[in-house]
């Protein structure tokens, strides 16, 4: 399709905007004054909605297309989300107001959300106290482990410089470290998908900060030792991590506070159900236990006797400012709007639903692809193309021949220690019988690569375009005109 | 139970399938065997009706009704329908990443048309598919310029928002980069103060355009002062300016960055908001964040990827550019609907209206008695006015006439307490403006 820039006509504009009524005078000399105006579009209202409109239509969403992205929680999102989020009360909301004089009053509903929302995840994840600032996923990876130096360093416990992290554990983790000054080590799966705790036993010492662990972790597995890790990790003087991000699968069933998790980051993308976007706005919000509470980044919401709210700033040990404000405060709107809809049976239900999903989509194609480990998972089941790859069908070309039958792809090629990883999260949001047909395509699929193997390495053929050449797109960028 | 469809029939034949009496058991053989938490602390589910009603009420409490003259860096402009209404389109909406190119052209198609526009505002040849905020888009400046040069110092002006300072310095804490701060003071002698601040071992300048205070500065001679020690020029400008300002790439920034609330994006209490970044092709294999490529199919049709995605942190790991992984996708897509809307010449005007209403704004307020003028440097649509009074106890005063009425200097800067940042954007009219400055007026004689 035409790019917006090549079509509409000069002079063409898509907007009404008032008349001036002051004099036309500007306060800038002739020297800063841009020769030419932006090259933007010059199209009409229609032509830019109907571009945008078609350009949609190429897309496979949540709302489309069942969407079993492993470790991404592709669930429903509920429309009045959508509607409360642009409640004028809250879209048209400056963030300095509560910071002026008389400001804070004028607020409180925007502070309730907040500090609602930050005890409700308290309360249902087993923590002292969560920040709403993170903007995502790996933003609050990030203030997890800010946090987790923070707390070293103002014990005076230098030498506390390496970072567990186990090789089960979310790509973003080792990134996340370096990024707060740690040296990470890597500590290996067991045959079982479990973390190898001889090797942790070893690899924990005085200079151990803590350990990132993704819970459930990316093979989809609970790890019955958890709580003996965070032991381990706690004696040796070091703090445990949850990477939230596959909460779904526990959410209402196990606090991970309880099982002696110090810090913990959520995204409310995922498992609290706000749209992904096409890749973000997200949320990451981070709970941590009491010790950690002193280090939270500023400014924090606090509810006062009197039951109005204010913002606090002095808190001499904290880490700071990690957001311009409060968090992304409208995708924490619509997540607590879903858990105030669910309430507590609900929340229990979306855990036990996405695991019964996951199971049973495993179950049925347990007998065509291989399992990353012979073993009940949680919310996500990770398979492999290995028997396929036999006859020369790659995990990839099954991805695109689930394309060809609708279906949005599960998550591939990760967990990286699964070999031809095909990593599918139905979530509980799916109907049985949705299910049931992405069993029977993918059944179909492994028919169709055991008898005719070209057939599925040439899918997509039922797309706009067919595969693309991406190496010529890395040697030879073309990434703006 | 609302957005799970299984019945328990459904659950039933599931539970058989995997070869469970019941949940207990599945969950027993997932190896979660504890007890359950008490859920006790969170209420009994509501249906959509209530829930509604009591967010309703919470929004209700939020006072909306002010005209604002508020803006230090965020601010209250005009946003066309069609704007929103084109990034709720679900099949937008209800996306993720497009790591599978064929089933996401429409996402990655609108990823390559926003590197464009964000490119054509700032003149510069790459842009990335958008970062969190203004504040991380320039605390990731930074780092891509300690990786370039291979040097660990930075040199900022005193003149950068200082929320993106506090940001900047709450990531660095951990890093391995010495971070100069040059106070801000007049325009020609703090730009020579940045140049002289900036040494051999420097990785980058930051600077803002226009800076916190409003105002606009020619920056050529410094950045070209600065390359030539080897650094980095770096600068996070306000997009609308850029409708009527020579585009930072023109005056030899390697790179840009900016916060893109401004460019259709609501105030929403502080986000979601838009960090953009935009660099040279040169420097483009350093910068973090996903970038969108075009290329072609077997059938030699054009499409578009993610590409250049060796720098990111799924592949690098610990060596990644950044640790950064979804962008604003969504927020990033409202900011193309707005500047499609607008168009070239909708953009100008919305740069023209604001450039000239800032003007008549200030002229009345420097009609007041007792309020002055700081500095008589160019500025955009933002300024800064001496009051007669303390400017935090006036904002006060004014937020009770009804009025925004701007941001009191001293929460940042304790030696300008009387100093009062104004903004005025063209959704304020000229009676607003009169009435403005009628309330200001009798809020400092009251």
């Amino acid at each position: 399709m035409k790019l917006i820039f090549e079509k509409g006509a000069p002079g063409r504009k898509g907007s009404s905007l008032p008349d001036l009524d002051v004099p036309a005078e500007t306060a800038l000399p002739e020297n800063l004054e841009r020769e030419e105006p932006p090259n933007l579009p010059e199209v009409s209202e229609l032509e830019a909605v109907r571009h945008f409109t078609r350009l949609s239509r190429l897309n496979f969403g949540v709302d489309s297309h069942f969407y079993p992205l492993g470790s991404c929680t592709m669930k429903y999102n509920p429309k009045f989300h959508e509607k409360i989020a642009s409640l004028y009360g809250f879209a048209a909301l400056h963030p300095l107001l509560p910071q002026l004089r008389r400001g804070g009053a004028l607020t409180q509903g925007a502070l309730a959300v907040i500090f609602e929302t930050e005890r409700l995840l308290s309360f249902l994840l087993g923590f002292e106290q969560f920040t709403m600032q993170p903007l995502a996923g790996a933003h609050g990876e990030l203030t997890g482990v800010m946090l987790i130096a923070a707390y070293h360093k103002d014990r005076g416990d230098d030498a506390r410089k390496t970072m567990l992290i186990p090789d089960a554990a979310h790509g973003t983790n080792p990134a996340s470290a370096a990024m707060a000054g740690f040296d990470t080590k890597i500590v290996p799966t067991d045959k079982d998908g479990n973390v190898d705790i001889e090797i942790l036993k070893s690899l924990l010492g005085p200079d151990t900060a803590g350990i990132m662990l993704t819970c459930p972790n990316t093979l989809g597995f609970f790890d019955p030792n958890t709580k003996e890790i965070c032991e381990l990790v706690e004696k040796a003087g070091g703090l445990s991590y949850c990477d939230g991000a596959n909460l779904n699968a526990i959410i209402g069933r196990i606090r991970p506070g309880d099982l002696g998790f110090d810090v913990m980051h959520v995204n409310l993308h995922k498992t609290f159900s706000t749209p992904h976007g096409g890749g973000g706005p997200g949320s990451g919000p981070v709970g941590v236990a009491g010790k950690l509470v002193p280090y939270l980044p500023v400014s924090r919401v606090a509810k006062r006797q009197d039951g109005t709210y204010a913002l606090e700033y002095n808190h001499k040990k904290s880490i700071g400012y990690i957001a311009p404000f409060y968090g992304n405060f409208a995708v924490v709107l619509r997540a607590y709007a879903y858990m105030l809809t669910l309430g507590a049976e609900g929340l229990r239900r979306v855990g036990e639903n996405a695991v019964l999903n996951a199971n049973y989509v495993r179950v049925k194609l347990a007998g065509k692809y291989e399992q990353a480990r012979d073993r009940f998972c949680t919310h996500e089941c990770v398979l492999s193309a290995t028997r396929q790859a036999e006859k020369g069908v790659h995990a990839i070309d099954i991805a695109k021949a689930l394309i060809d039958k609708g279906f949005h792809p599960p998550t591939i090629y990760f967990p990286l220690i699964v070999k031809e990883a095909l990593m599918i999260e139905p979530t509980e949001t799916e109907s049985k019988e949705e299910i049931d047909a992405f069993i029977d395509a993918m059944l179909e699929i492994a028919e169709t690569a055991e008898n005719d193997p070209d057939a599925v390495r040439n899918a997509p053929v039922t797309t706009p375009v067919s595969r693309l050449d991406e190496t010529k797109a890395a040697r030879h960028p073309k990434v703006s005109e | 139970m609302p957005y799970i469809p299984n019945t328990r029939e459904d659950v039933r034949s599931m539970l058989d399938a995997v070869d469970c009496a019941d949940i207990d058991e599945l969950w027993g053989k997932t190896g979660i065997s504890l007890p359950k938490p008490p859920l006790d602390d969170i209420p009994e589910g509501k249906s959509e009706h209530e829930v509604t009603r009591h967010l309703r009420s919470l929004a209700a409490l939020n006072a909306t009704n002010l005209v604002s003259f508020l803006g230090s860096g965020y601010y209250d402009h005009i946003i066309p329908a069609a704007v929103s209404d084109i990034a709720s389109r679900s099949e937008f909406l209800t996306a993720y990443t497009p790591y599978q190119p064929e089933a996401s052209q429409g996402t990655l198609q609108t990823i390559y048309e926003y590197q464009c526009a964000v490119c054509r505002l700032t003149g510069m040849e790459v842009s990335n598919a958008s970062m969190y905020d203004g504040g991380t888009a320039l605390f990731e400046a930074m780092m891509l310029a300690v990786r370039a040069t291979r040097k660990r110092r930075a040199v900022i002006s005193g003149a950068v928002s200082p929320i993106f300072r506090e940001m900047i310095r709450c990531y660095g804490s951990n890093l391995d980069v010495e971070l100069v701060e040059v106070p801000s003071g007049d325009t020609d002698s703090s730009q020579q103060a940045l140049i002289d601040a900036v040494d051999g071992n420097t990785a980058c300048l930051l600077v803002q355009y226009p800076n916190v205070f409003g105002t606009v500065e020619d920056w050529s001679a410094t950045t070209a002062a600065v390359k030539g020690k080897g650094a980095v020029a770096v600068c996070s400008a306000y997009p609308i300016a850029l409708a009527l300002l020579t585009p930072p790439g023109k005056m030899g920034f390697d790179v840009v960055t900016g916060e893109g609330q401004s460019l259709g994006l609501p105030l929403s209490f502080g986000g979601p908001y838009l960090g953009f970044m935009a660099t040279t092709m040169k420097l483009a294999r350093k910068m973090p964040g996903r970038i969108v490529g075009k290329t072609t199919d077997a059938s030699d049709r054009e499409g578009f990827v993610l590409t250049l995605q060796t720098r990111e942190q799924h592949i690098r790991r610990e060596n990644a550019t950044s640790n950064i992984c979804t962008n604003e996708n969504l927020c990033a897509l409202t900011a193309l609907a707005y500047l499609t809307c607008l168009g070239k010449s909708g953009f100008l005007k919305v740069g023209e209206l604001c450039a000239a209403k800032a003007v008549y704004a200030r002229n009345l307020l420097l009609a007041i008695d007792g309020v002055e003028a700081v500095g008589d440097e160019p500025f955009f649509n933002e300024f800064v006015v001496r009051l007669p009074m303390d400017a935090a106890e006036l904002v006060g005063r004014m937020i009770d006439k009804g009025f925004a009425a701007g941001f009191p200097l001293g929460r940042y800067y304790p030696e300008r307490g009387r100093e009062l940042l104004v903004a005025v954007t063209e959704k304020r009219s000229k009676e607003e403006i009169k009435a403005f400055a009628n309330a200001m007026e009798a809020a400092i004689t009251a």
